[in-house]
């Protein structure tokens, strides 16, 4: 059981400041994940720990409400979704938090190379979440999720 | 159930040779493959000489030998009848030899009490690891582990208390591995009725002993289907016979985020062996780390207990800066396993008094303490509740 941690390079480090790292996943990733996730950058692992770790950070950061995902495949066929439920109890009451969709499409555009767009949407949805005004119920708000999309909307409005 | 015939073999051959000391062995056999069908707790061998019992300590690697020592010291000098029988185990060697002595050494005591045995990754794919051969050879099928929050311990979340029983010898650890076609690699995940049986019967059986409410089966049964489907419907067939324990099941990665966000929902845990892993490290993680919490080995027969997350602790090895508490934690286990349940509650209320009310922690947990201060720490406890004792 191991997994590859790489520390990719960002636009201030060095190509050659690429680090890879051999880790165990019992001695290092579990406890530290849940004791201080900031230490991990990128995670590269078979199927099943995958899916096992992705669920795991995923509550570490607010749920599967927020959490954003992409499947790619060769040739640059990609499909991006959000990993939670279809959550047929709220389904068609205006209630559900948008943000997972939402960010999972900003992977899409950023996968497409429309990074303009890409970034003014998240950095809307993220000003919104943070402004904490407008917020869906598993959020700790009430508003609808009309009400939120539009406060998005509104955001972006005021970049331009 | 290969394991129970050598047992049981071994026992007739050793018979005739040391009848004047091993005169009891077939008698404790005996005596603990009737007595697990309505306990969980085994008869544990019976103390030989002068009341005083064996018991098997593999050091093993990185901290495990300087934790141990300082098992011992605390036993020296609480006047603990316990006489250990040391078994090192090097694991740089390929052969198998020293593995086999540690296990004939449990065989013969019954116990033991051991650090993790590094498992190198730069040893040929053939070479398995020590600590699996270890519980699949006496046949440890049910890892118990406790994850209680501790209140001197600063941690996200509050009231944790869980307890996790992982299937011990097979599964994703059966080391069945093979390379048919170059570059495609076919791992076995082995799952059989009789040991997902065996523990779920287990932790049934633990939880109405403990009076707990509920036991949560994890799986991934959904993708797969028969090994893990299997597992979760031995685990149903199991949980109709204790009406009052109320049994649900969740899938493997959504326990694992809602461990995160809301640990205080579980209350009794059961899986198998890769799940119990990530699971109780999971545990570990947020009740304080893997300094803490202590973990037991149990099979029908022996008994094995070291720490709970198994950790070499490599790069913090012979540095006085290791957190004793799990593997001290780890002993009081064993006393309570050998009925010594006096001096196991001596040790553990020192022990927890140290962590809660002086709160002398070691650096995993934020403090300064050295592991001897700890330690010396808790000696000091002991002496104050006026235990007989020995010299400092």
């Amino acid at each position: 059981m191991v997994l590859y941690r790489v520390l990719s390079s960002s636009p201030n480090k060095p190509a050659n400041a690429l680090q890879s790292t051999l880790l165990n996943m019992q001695e290092t990733i579990r406890e530290p994940m849940v004791q201080d996730p900031t230490q991990f950058d990128v995670l590269v692992m078979p199927n099943l720990y995958g899916d096992i770790l992705s669920d795991l950070c995923a509550g570490l950061i607010g749920g599967l409400g927020v959490t954003p995902s992409g499947n790619i495949g060769a040739n640059g066929v990609a499909i991006f979704e959000s990993v939670h439920g279809t959550a047929p109890d709220i389904a068609g009451k205006d209630l559900a938090n948008p943000t997972a969709l939402l960010l999972s499409a900003v992977m899409m555009l950023r996968h497409m190379g429309l990074h303009g767009h890409a970034k003014k949407i998240e950095t809307a949805c993220f000003d919104t979440i943070r402004d904490r005004k407008v917020l869906t119920k598993d959020l700790g708000g009430n508003s609808k999720c009309s009400e939120f999309t539009e406060a998005i909307c509104q955001r972006m409005k005021d970049m331009d | 159930m290969a394991a129970h015939s050598a047992v049981l073999s071994a026992s007739k051959i050793i018979n005739p040779f040391w009848v004047g000391r091993l005169g009891n062995t077939a008698k404790v056999f005996g005596t603990t493959l009737i007595s697990h069908r309505n306990k969980t707790s085994l008869t544990p061998p019976p103390a030989k000489y002068g009341g005083r019992h064996t018991v098997t300590l593999i050091p093993g690697d990185g901290i495990g030998p300087e934790l141990l020592n300082h098992v011992r010291e605390v036993f020296r000098f609480t006047c603990v009848p316990v006489d250990f029988e040391v078994v090192n185990v090097n694991s740089a060697l390929e052969t198998d030899d020293d593995m086999n002595n540690a296990i004939t050494a449990i065989r013969r005591n019954g116990v033991a009490l051991k650090g993790n045995i590094e498992t190198k990754h730069t040893l040929p794919a053939s070479v398995k690891s020590r600590n699996n051969v270890l519980r699949t050879s006496l046949d440890l099928y049910a890892n118990v582990m406790h994850c209680q929050s501790l209140p001197g311990v600063q941690t996200r979340h509050k009231n944790i208390d869980i307890m996790i029983i992982r299937e011990n010898t097979e599964g994703e650890y059966s080391s069945l591995e093979h390379e048919s076609v170059s570059g495609v690699v076919e791992s076995l995940k082995i799952i059989t009725r009789n040991n997902s049986l065996r523990i779920a019967d287990y932790a049934f059986k633990l939880a109405r002993e403990r009076g707990r409410r509920r036991v949560t089966a994890v799986h991934k049964a959904n993708i797969m289907k028969l090994g893990d489907g299997l597992f979760l419907q031995c685990c149903r067939e199991v949980a109709s016979g204790y009406p009052e324990i109320t049994f649900d099941s969740m899938i493997v990665d959504n326990t694992t985020m809602q461990l995160v966000s809301k640990p205080q929902q579980f209350d009794v845990m059961v899986m198998p062996n890769l799940y119990g892993n990530v699971v109780s490290n999971v545990c570990a993680g947020l009740v304080g780390g893997p300094g803490l919490v202590p973990g037991a080995n149990y099979g029908h027969v022996y008994a094995v207990f070291e720490t709970a997350t198994r950790n070499t602790g490599k790069s913090i090895a012979e540095k006085n800066i290791a957190n004793p508490t799990a593997m001290l934690l780890a002993s009081c286990l064993m006393l309570d396993h050998l009925k010594l349940n006096d001096y196991a509650s001596v040790i553990r209320n020192a022990v927890l008094t140290t962590m809660n009310e002086t709160r002398l922690h070691t650096a995993d947990l934020g403090g300064q303490g050295t592991t001897l201060e700890v330690v010396q720490s808790v000696m000091r406890v002991i002496q104050s509740k006026g235990q007989f004792t020995a010299e400092l």
